[in-house]
């Protein structure tokens, strides 16, 4: 088989948000590099795009990385490595001025300085923002910046298939050139993956179709865990039908969630007393956290007080009193949204809303520096396990996510490529081929069962077994359910034997990341026995620090099924304690001044 | 509201086609469903072979335009039901860009000419973080940040008959991030992207159709943008003459 190889010093999976800065970092560390920077989209067409509301870092006189980090600690019900949680929140603001410098338009006070907003589970308002197209503008900017790097080079819609591995060494990657259909090898002394999460394994997510958790897949059958893989964030708003994303902005702002008969339901689940329209309060009610809001929901559609529409249940979410001018100013793009995909224009008419899978807070398991156990391998962004979600991301904590620690991943990766160099070519090409051959064989895979009935029965399994509440039986069902269709895509059946451009081959490479990448999800939460930020079990209710105060780590059995086992959390100033929202939430926090 | 709609759908496999095809497909749709989903529909149920790109099926990543109708669109946000009344909907490739296969276009020349203009912030001294931010007031953003709103979808470039004649004119997209920059406060790559601006390829090959501008489903105005350009390069144009004609060597 004909497979291009190439060497290169520094291979970056994905083009969103941690590649793009990752490739800066290390070109501007090490100009000499090459840096090879390989998507399967251009790297505009990643799903950072599509962030809306916000990016933290700390910039107010009366707040303080204290206060970022006790947030982030406890909104992460304490599953966050709290040594981890401090370098962010120190490094957030710098990097969100140094994409300012880099031209992001960020939203402006009157004065000209940075204006910040309330964000769910935040104290203090600290979220930058660009009107509410911020990922989008992150994205570009550095897009547009990483043009200016010649040793930045570019390999648009390049799937990535596998990693290269000699003697326990990650040596490169293997790839598929979409625009040929050609295997291609690129050697490395060094291999970052930021490939995104994993959303598209739920049914009703809001994540684009790229979003199937291809570099998590490609870690795992090398071996490296996946951690905190049950954590899987259902955002309140998403709209009914197709799970597309309204923005917390909207309630940062001061939006209103209204069930069916327009009662502000949230101040049933320990998030009031209610706050006065157009005053929100950071942390009350409609500023809670994601994981609360969406187990409110899920609550308030079991009691038969949600609204049924067309496109499913949904509450409703009211910017009416916002007006006319501030919804244009600060949420044009949620306006456009809701006119375009359920007819709603919100200045005059509340929006339907309802929780989908959004974020997928594990990842690959990665050290503070974003080092892999797998030396030469880093990660960042969504697609890694950096530990600094926890149990719940707190809204905006993501997009700063991409800048603090893709910059640490591309300076880690470039010292590293510097030192290891590239690998020997000889012993890779024999692996090369055989990874070809298992691709090729796919491509003319002809048996009788359909690529999209397996993948829509793995989202309403996820869905059914793995949602915002679980169960041991309904999980073990999903874990079950997964090996059937395991088994199914054994049997697929291809029609598209082409090489340019065949998206049906590519679809299915994809299948096999979910399946994986959804095994782990499953058998994880099937092994946390208790209740946690976004992993509420309806067989074990409550928090149990005794056993569970730890992170999972699935791994990939000889079989290929997952083995669960447990690794410590990283604890050092905020020991563990209970997590309060509204008005209960005000005396821990006295007691701490005292 | 719902219905049944005739989808043709031109088809192009460089492998095994000689030269593009029709294939036809009836689609169910329902008030929500957009040509994406139809196109999803018929990769699902109909023909798994059909290629085109999509992701975020909300009209921010710019990866589903198509010409719908001989108009260029985002598949995304296109809906069958404005369609009902018509006999079928017809999807093609963008105009103006060679096909890869299928509604597959090569948007690489886009790129390019977006490359060309420099599209990044400089500056003559780089500042670090520690400097804070560059102050910009809302007034001063507004004068540029409708500009940056651009998600690169090349819908444009399927609209703009200039670009057709001769794919060496710059475009839409790439001229009017150029602008965006320009008229960036906190920018000073003025001078340097001003050749490309002037050339012949630049802002003087527009000739004004403004079709750019009604296609551009973010409502950017690039027609807008490229005007404002024009206005600038005669600016630049008088200011370089008048450096001339004082004998300064800056010209």
């Amino acid at each position: 088989m004909d497979i291009q190889h190439s060497d290169v010093d520094i291979v970056i999976v994905g083009g969103g948000g941690a590649g793009l800065r990752a490739a800066i970092a290390a070109a501007e560390q090490a100009p000499g590099l090459r840096i090879a920077l390989l998507s399967k989209v251009y790297p505009m067409r990643s799903h950072t795009v599509a962030a809306e509301g916000g990016c933290a870092g700390v910039v107010q006189d009366h707040d303080s990385h204290f206060d970022h980090f006790v947030d982030t600690v406890s909104g992460g019900d304490w599953l966050c490595d709290q040594d981890v949680v401090d370098y962010f929140v120190e490094h957030a603001t710098e990097e969100n001025l140094r994409l300012e410098h880099w031209g992001c338009p960020w939203s402006r006070k009157p004065d000209g300085r940075i204006n910040v907003r309330a964000f769910g589970g935040m104290k203090i308002e600290r979220t930058w923002f660009a009107a509410d197209r911020t990922g989008f503008h992150i994205l570009h900017t550095l897009f547009q910046t990483s043009l200016k790097y010649p040793s930045i080079q570019r390999h648009d819609e390049f799937f990535c298939t596998d990693l290269l591995v000699d003697e326990g060494r990650c040596v490169g990657v293997q790839a598929i050139d979409m625009r040929e259909g050609h295997h291609v090898c690129l050697r490395a002394g060094a291999v970052i993956l930021a490939t995104g999460g994993a959303g598209r394994v739920y049914r009703y997510n809001t994540n684009g179709g790229i979003v199937t958790g291809d570099g998590m897949a490609m870690a795992w059958r090398q071996g490296v865990p996946l951690r905190d893989m049950e954590f899987v964030q259902y955002h309140p708003t998403g709209l009914p039908g197709s799970g597309i994303l309204i923005t917390e902005a909207c309630r940062g702002e001061g939006g209103l969630l209204l069930n069916a008969d327009g009662h502000r339901y949230l101040q049933d689940y320990g998030l009031g007393p209610e706050t006065p329209p157009g005053s929100p309060r950071t942390k009350y009610m409609e500023l809670g956290p994601r994981d609360r809001l969406s187990q409110a929901f899920w609550h308030e559609a079991r009691a038969g007080r949600v609204l049924k529409t067309r496109r499913g249940e949904a509450v409703q979410l009211d910017l009416r009193h916002l007006g006319e001018a501030r919804i244009n100013e600060r949420l044009p793009f949620i306006r456009e949204l809701a006119s375009a995909y359920v007819g709603v224009d919100p200045v005059t008419a509340p929006i339907p809303v309802r929780p989908t899978a959004h974020y997928t807070m594990g990842g690959i398991q990665t050290d503070i520096h974003t080092a892999t156990p797998l030396p030469g391998l880093f990660a960042a962004g969504e697609c890694a396990s950096i530990g600094l979600h926890g149990a719940n991301r707190l809204g905006s904590n993501s997009l700063a996510e991409l800048s603090v620690f893709g910059r640490v991943a591309g300076e880690q990766a470039a010292s590293h490529a510097l030192a290891a160099g590239v690998p020997d070519a000889a012993v890779l090409r024999e692996q090369a081929e055989h990874n070809a051959a298992g691709w090729e064989a796919l491509r003319e895979a002809d048996g009788d069962e359909s690529l999209a009935a397996i993948r829509d029965a793995l989202g309403e399994s996820m869905e059914r077994g793995a949602g915002i509440f679980r169960s041991g039986e309904e999980l073990a069902a999903t874990c079950a359910e997964l090996a059937r269709l395991k088994q199914r895509y054994q049997s697929l059946g291809l029609t598209d034997r082409s090489r340019v451009f065949n998206t049906q081959w590519l679809n299915a490479i994809e299948l096999g990341c979910q399946l994986d990448v959804a095994n782990a999800m499953a058998q994880a939460a099937l092994g946390r026995e208790e209740s946690r930020g976004s992993h509420q079990r309806l067989d074990a209710t409550a928090r149990d620090d005794q056993r569970f105060l730890c992170h999972s780590l699935a791994r990939r059995a000889d079989n290929g099924d997952a083995t669960v086992d447990w690794q410590p959390v990283v604890i050092t100033r905020l020991p563990p304690g209970e997590r309060h929202y509204g008005e209960a939430g005000e005396k821990p926090a006295l007691e701490k001044r005292a | 509201m719902s219905g049944s709609l005739k989808v043709r759908v031109q088809r192009y496999r460089p492998e095994e086609d000689d030269a593009p095809w029709w294939q036809s497909f009836e689609v169910p749709w329902s008030e929500d469903t957009s040509v994406l989903d139809a196109l999803n529909h018929i990769k699902d149920v109909e023909d798994g072979s059909l290629s085109y790109r999509w992701s975020c099926r909300m009209a921010i990543c710019g990866s589903c335009g198509v010409m719908v109708n001989d108009e260029p669109r985002l598949g995304c946000k296109t809906f069958l039901r404005h369609y009902a009344d018509a006999d079928e909907i017809v999807l093609r490739p963008l105009e103006n860009l060679a096909v890869e296969r299928d509604l597959v276009s090569d948007i690489d020349p886009m790129l390019a000419h977006i490359e060309t203009v420099q599209p990044w912030l400089q500056r003559e001294q780089a500042e670090a973080p520690e400097a804070g931010e560059t102050l910009q007031t809302p007034v001063q953003m507004a004068r540029y940040e409708s500009f940056s709103h651009c998600i690169n979808c090349g819908l444009c470039y399927a609209a703009c008959p200039q670009f057709g004649r001769n794919p060496d004119f710059l475009g839409p997209a790439a001229l009017t991030l150029a602008q965006r920059y320009n008229l960036d406060s906190r920018d000073e790559g003025r001078e340097a992207r001003m050749p490309f601006l002037n050339g012949e390829d630049g802002v003087w090959a527009c000739t004004f159709v403004g079709y750019c501008s009604d296609v551009c489903p973010k409502d950017v105005d690039p027609a807008a943008a490229i005007n404002q350009g024009k206005v600038a390069s005669n600016v630049n144009y008088a200011v370089n003459l008048f450096r001339l004609l004082r004998g300064g060597d800056d010209a």
